[in-house]
């Protein structure tokens, strides 16, 4: 009963999303980002830490492949490292959001009734706040640590993933194998857990990889403010604004970043929406 | 009808207290003080306690709540960093936000909407992935760097002033001239801000449009023999819009937020940067007040927006 | 619809194209008056108020002191009041005589009245001022009559005279208000060479010549300051003339050198950044590692790379420039060999070969912090730990948000070491931040004892003589310079750049104009405000 569905499910979708060329790149370019990140110590020609004043804000060269910063050190080390970053906060926070927001979706969803309605009115309380506003306010008074930054964003994205789930259970509860396990007495956690929701997990997913890339861009914006990740430990967010500084004798360290932050972000949405496009059943006739 | 507005209304204020209450833990609950601020050696610290007393930071949290909304509706708020009354601030400033916001929609919407409708006559023809790469391109891509790189570019290549409201050496100009001025101040910034939005919606309108132009109705219009233009922009784009109504009301909490950075860069004197210089002087009336009123727009926006969708929507109607 | 929506963007295109023509042949208007690129929007318009320095500088030109620095700050000179007299004794009293016939911006004469009703809102508990320290020492003030104010002090208090330059209000205009949120911080009236005009928030604060100013009108007509929060724009607006003065950074300074109609000044300031040792953790007490780890730093190769040269490396707690930093105590070499010898010493070794130092086991491993936000401190805290890092000191180096950082970190005295600033005073009495009694509750957040420094810090405060104070601010200079409380890193070179077209301009007794180089002094580029002028259709050379 529980997972062959699941299988030839993921099968036909992957069928679907290869035909989509931009996807594909997108999700090869991913990939690609995983493996830099990954292997960074391997790959990073110079220590990212290391400084060398004395070879302070070069060009791009063949020694150094974009450059040095302010201080000497290489900026295309710094860039590898910096994978890594973007890459864990976007995936910490938008797994933070998907947890709690399939919880949410899951109960209110399930339980209907007041649950629902609690529930959804602390959706809407949450959609009140300017997200933005309350992720820098919350980071700068508690202290831009990437744990927090994680936290923050995780704690501010749950409720579109909620609200999707919620939907998924509302229409799934009625179907015959739900009420036939009732029948059966199955207790409700294992019937949320263990049966409507691999049925329900498909438009997570796509919110989720839109989601890690907000998530990459919210970063380089708490960076552009002063609010990112602190230096020394380098993020695309932080190389990009300690850069700002010296646009114009090193639009290196303006330019790469922002390249960087752009490819990636648009992998993940290229992904997201090649996703979805392979869920619909509406758009999947068409190819 | 009227049991609904009450039941709403009811739901609203309840809702609006809640957050008023969290917010006002968050930022009272967070470290750092706005008065101890000063580094200033020749500043003893029994001063300070009593600076903080003056602003009733000794008291206990729920009171200091109390207080600030006392003082919010006696007209008696006033900012922690200049002395000036709270409302007063965001008063005049408000509209400059309000102003780049409602530029850049329309700039959204009259973009948008029409790149969505030709994408969608013409489904992945050629044209329509360039529009679509050009789209998640727009979603992609940071901001801030974008209107970095253009205000570089502008300045370096023209010469031109970008920043503020208005070009500073304005003396003798005429009052054309004036309004030139301010518009094209107005216009860089909205147009950066509208990318994002012009993204994401021409994607929205596309994936309407293609639905609704599968529906019967549209086919009995084309074989009516109507033209095309009419087709597509009278009957299919209406019922297309329909779900775009909604996004209105997620439109004002995003004038606060998405407004900090462009108005930083731009320095654009509007409450995104209002709100960014408070959070960090930890002006707690003005931060409270901000976020109370961006709580009580999005509300209204969104109940407005509920109704507009029941009134345009004649399959909708409320229990 | 489709028109109508098409339209919108059609439109734009055509205001741009028309605001490119317009807007490209505008010409730049030779007026006479000055622009200065803030990167802060003031915050209260009033000298009591005010504490960051965007309004400071304002209120300095709009409101008067009694007597202000002279140009080498060393000494004073008559500002409202005409002359002063110090009777000395163990109750000191200063009597300020006042100029007669100064008129406020709105035209009210100025008395002794309003210098007391002035020290009175200083002292009132309710007002939110950090001044009130300044004055704790006053046992009471007097107006002897309108134009004679009398100052008796409990104890000697020789930085008290210096207080005195603190901006007089208006007694007639705040005394029925509440001087925290008056209407008057936005709009104030002073005794000053230009008066207030307007005020738009976060855009710019147009100020202009006061025609009753005692000294004379100021020959500017106007200055403005226009509010730029990012200086890689201001420096776009002083290239494009949007901008007349501007603080230059040391590494604009290149570029800004090579501009023809800009000239570049420079100025040491009266700061100094310095790293903070924590007293009280063990790891610092030993006066040997302490100069040892002043000697691995490599203070020269700091001001070099980061600062571009603009920095002085100091040997001692004071600007490098002033009459009470004492010349002859040298700042201690970069001598890495040295600070191996000197850790070696106080007993640390790497004696488990993980390349970290270690005595009786622990590991010479610390916390370097430092407030966000600041890009020198970054750069200097990252350059530190790597240096040390090469001696075997395991540092890690973080940044926190200022209000934080603040009351987090130092106030609660919670912190390994950090990197901090002090903006002095012209006045050398830094009791506050040295003496032992300022531990607790002060700014001796080091936790600094030194019995014989404490002495000479009481000692120089009550010394009224500049001669005797020079010998002990020299003395105490060179205590601290042996103890290394903190590694003194730099006091940093100012750089500004103005437009060639100003002047200074002086009329001699026919009425001719004669004009003269502004020149830097120590006081500041600014000290003979009134006289500067931009001459019509005379371009000054070098």
């Amino acid at each position: 009963m529980k997972g062959s569905g699941t299988i030839s499910q993921f099968k036909l979708i992957w069928k679907y999303f290869k035909r989509n060329r931009l996807a594909l790149g997108g999700l090869t370019i991913i990939i690609a980002i995983f493996f830099v990140a990954g292997t960074a110590p391997l790959l990073a020609p110079y220590d990212p830490g290391k400084t060398e004043v004395s070879l302070k804000l070069k060009p791009p060269s063949l020694k150094h492949f974009l450059g040095t910063d302010q201080l000497g050190r290489d900026v295309f080390s710094r860039m590898l490292y910096g994978s890594r970053i973007s890459l864990s906060v976007g995936f910490v926070a938008v797994g933070i959001s998907i947890f709690i927001g399939i919880l949410v979706g899951a109960i209110a969803g399930y339980y209907g009734r007041w649950v629902d309605s609690l529930l959804m009115r602390l959706v809407d309380v949450m959609f009140c706040f300017p997200t933005f506003f309350l992720i820098l306010t919350v980071v700068a008074l508690l202290g831009p640590s990437i744990f927090n930054i994680m936290v923050v964003i995780g704690l501010t994205s749950w409720m579109g993933t909620a609200r999707f789930v919620r939907a998924e259970f509302l229409s799934l509860r009625e179907r015959d194998f739900v009420q036939a396990a009732r029948a059966l007495g199955v207790n409700d956690r294992r019937i949320i857990f263990r049966h409507i929701l691999p049925n329900a997990l498909a438009p997570v997913f796509v919110t989720a990889t839109l989601d890690v890339a907000t998530a990459i861009l919210v970063e380089a914006g708490l960076s552009f403010l002063g609010f990112g990740v602190q230096p020394p430990a380098p993020s695309w967010g932080n190389i990009l604004t300690e850069g700002r500084t010296y646009i114009f004798d090193a639009w290196w360290l303006t330019v790469f970043p922002g390249l960087a932050i752009l490819l990636t972000v648009l992998s993940f949405n290229l992904v997201g929406e090649g996703l979805r496009d392979s869920l619909d059943p509406r758009l999947r006739g068409r190819r | 009808m009227t049991r609904f507005l009450f039941k709403r209304l009811l739901q609203l204020f309840i809702t609006l207290i809640g957050i008023s209450i969290l917010s006002w833990i968050i930022i009272t609950q967070a470290p750092g003080s706005p008065i101890a601020l000063t580094m200033d050696p020749k500043v003893s610290p029994k001063i300070i306690e009593q600076m903080e007393k003056n602003y009733d930071l000794d008291k206990p949290i729920y009171q200091q709540y109390f207080l600030w909304l006392k003082k919010l509706f006696t007209g008696k708020l006033y900012s922690f960093k200049d002395g000036r009354p709270v409302l007063e601030k965001i008063g005049e400033r408000i509209w400059n936000t309000l102003l780049l916001n409602l530029v850049a929609t329309l700039i959204i919407f009259s973009l948008a909407i029409p790149l969505g409708v030709f994408s969608a006559r013409r489904p992945y023809s050629f044209l329509d992935n360039l529009g679509t790469f050009g789209a998640y391109l727009g979603l992609s891509i940071p901001g801030f760097w974008l209107a970095y790189l253009v205000i570089l570019a502008t300045v370096k290549l023209f010469g031109y002033p970008v920043l503020g409201l208005r070009s500073f050496v304005i003396e003798g100009l005429s009052p054309p001239e004036i309004v030139l001025d301010r518009i094209w101040h107005l216009m860089l910034p909205a147009s950066i801000m509208a990318i994002h939005g012009i993204a994401g919606l021409s994607r929205y309108t596309r994936s309407s449009m293609l639905e609704v132009i599968r529906q019967d109705y549209i086919r009995t219009a084309k074989s009516k023999g109507l033209p095309e233009e009419v087709v597509y922009y009278k009957h299919a784009l209406r019922n297309a819009l329909l779900p775009i109504i909604t996004l209105f009301g997620f439109l004002i909490p995003g004038l606060i937020g998405g407004s900090i950075i462009m108005e930083s860069v731009f320095a654009w004197p509007g409450i995104g940067r209002l709100a960014y210089q408070a959070v960090l002087a930890r002006d707690y009336p003005v931060v409270m007040t901000i976020l109370t009123i961006s709580a009580v727009l999005t509300l209204i926006g969104n109940f407005i927006a509920d109704l507009l969708y029941g009134v345009a929507d004649p399959r909708i109607r409320y229990q | 619809m489709k028109t109508v929506l098409l339209s919108f963007p059609l439109l734009f295109l055509i205001l741009l194209g028309i605001n490119l023509i317009f807007v490209s042949s505008r010409p730049t208007p030779m007026v006479n008056q000055l622009i200065i690129s803030s990167i802060g929007d003031a915050s209260y318009l009033n000298p009591v108020l005010a504490q960051d320095s965007a309004s400071s500088d304002i209120n300095g030109l709009v409101f008067n002191g009694l007597i202000k620095y002279n140009r080498d700050l060393q000494g004073f000179v008559g500002d409202l009041a005409e002359s002063w007299e110090i009777r000395p004794g163990p109750e000191p009293e200063i009597t300020f005589f006042l100029r007669r016939g100064v008129l406020w911006h709105d035209g009210k004469p100025f008395s002794a009245e309003d210098v007391k009703f002035t020290y009175d809102k200083i002292m009132d508990e309710k007002t939110q001022t950090v001044r009130r320290s300044d004055y704790e020492l006053v046992k009471k003030v007097e107006v002897v009559d309108p134009y004679t104010f009398r100052v008796t002090y409990k104890q000697p208090f020789s930085p008290g005279l210096g207080t005195w330059g603190i901006g007089i209000l208006p007694k007639h205009r705040l005394e029925k208000e509440d001087i925290n949120t008056t209407s008057f911080n936005r709009s104030p009236i002073g005794t000053g060479p230009f008066r207030f005009v307007e005020w738009v928030s976060d855009e710019k604060i147009v100020l202009e010549a006061n025609p009753r100013y005692f000294e004379g009108r100021p020959q500017l007509d106007r200055i403005i300051y226009r509010i730029i929060p990012e200086t890689s724009l201001s420096e776009m607006e002083l290239l494009t003339r949007g901008v007349d003065y501007y603080g230059v950074l040391p590494h604009q300074y290149q570029r800004m050198n090579e501009i023809p109609f800009l000239k570049i000044y420079s100025q040491p300031s009266l700061s100094y950044t310095y790293i903070g040792y924590n007293l009280k953790n063990p790891l610092f007490q030993d006066k040997r590692v302490r100069q040892a780890l002043t000697h691995a730093i490599h203070r020269e190769e700091i001001v070099q790379y980061v600062l571009y040269g603009f920095g002085n490396v100091i040997s001692g707690p004071f600007p490098s420039h002033l009459w009470y930093y004492n010349p002859n105590v040298k700042p201690l070499p970069y001598d890495p060999v040295k600070a191996k010898k000197l850790l070696t010493e106080a007993g640390w070794r790497d004696t488990d070969g993980d390349g970290v130092l270690d005595r009786e086991g622990k590991p010479f491993r610390f916390k370097l912090i430092t407030n966000s936000g600041n890009d020198i401190r970054r750069d200097v805290g990252v350059l530190v730990q790597r240096q040390l890092r090469e001696l075997g000191i395991d540092v890690t180096f973080e940044t926190y948000e200022w209000s934080v950082f603040l009351k987090n970190f130092i106030n609660a005295k919670h912190f390994d070491a950090c990197i901090l600033g002090w903006s002095l005073s012209p006045d050398p009495d830094d009791y506050m931040i040295w003496h032992s009694s300022q531990i607790e509750k002060g700014f001796n957040f080091i936790s600094y004892v030194n019995p014989e420094a404490d002495r000479l810090w009481e000692e120089g405060r009550k010394e009224y003589d500049l001669e005797r104070r020079r010998k002990i601010y020299w003395r105490i200079h060179e205590l601290i310079a042996e103890d290394q409380p903190y590694t003194f890193l730099f006091s940093p070179i100012g750089i500004s750049a103005l437009q060639k077209k100003f002047v200074l301009v002086e009329r001699d007794p026919s009425g001719r104009e004669i004009y003269r180089p502004i020149q830097m002094e120590k006081a500041g580029l600014m000290y003979d405000l009134i006289k500067w002028y931009v001459p019509r259709g005379i371009v000054m050379e070098k």
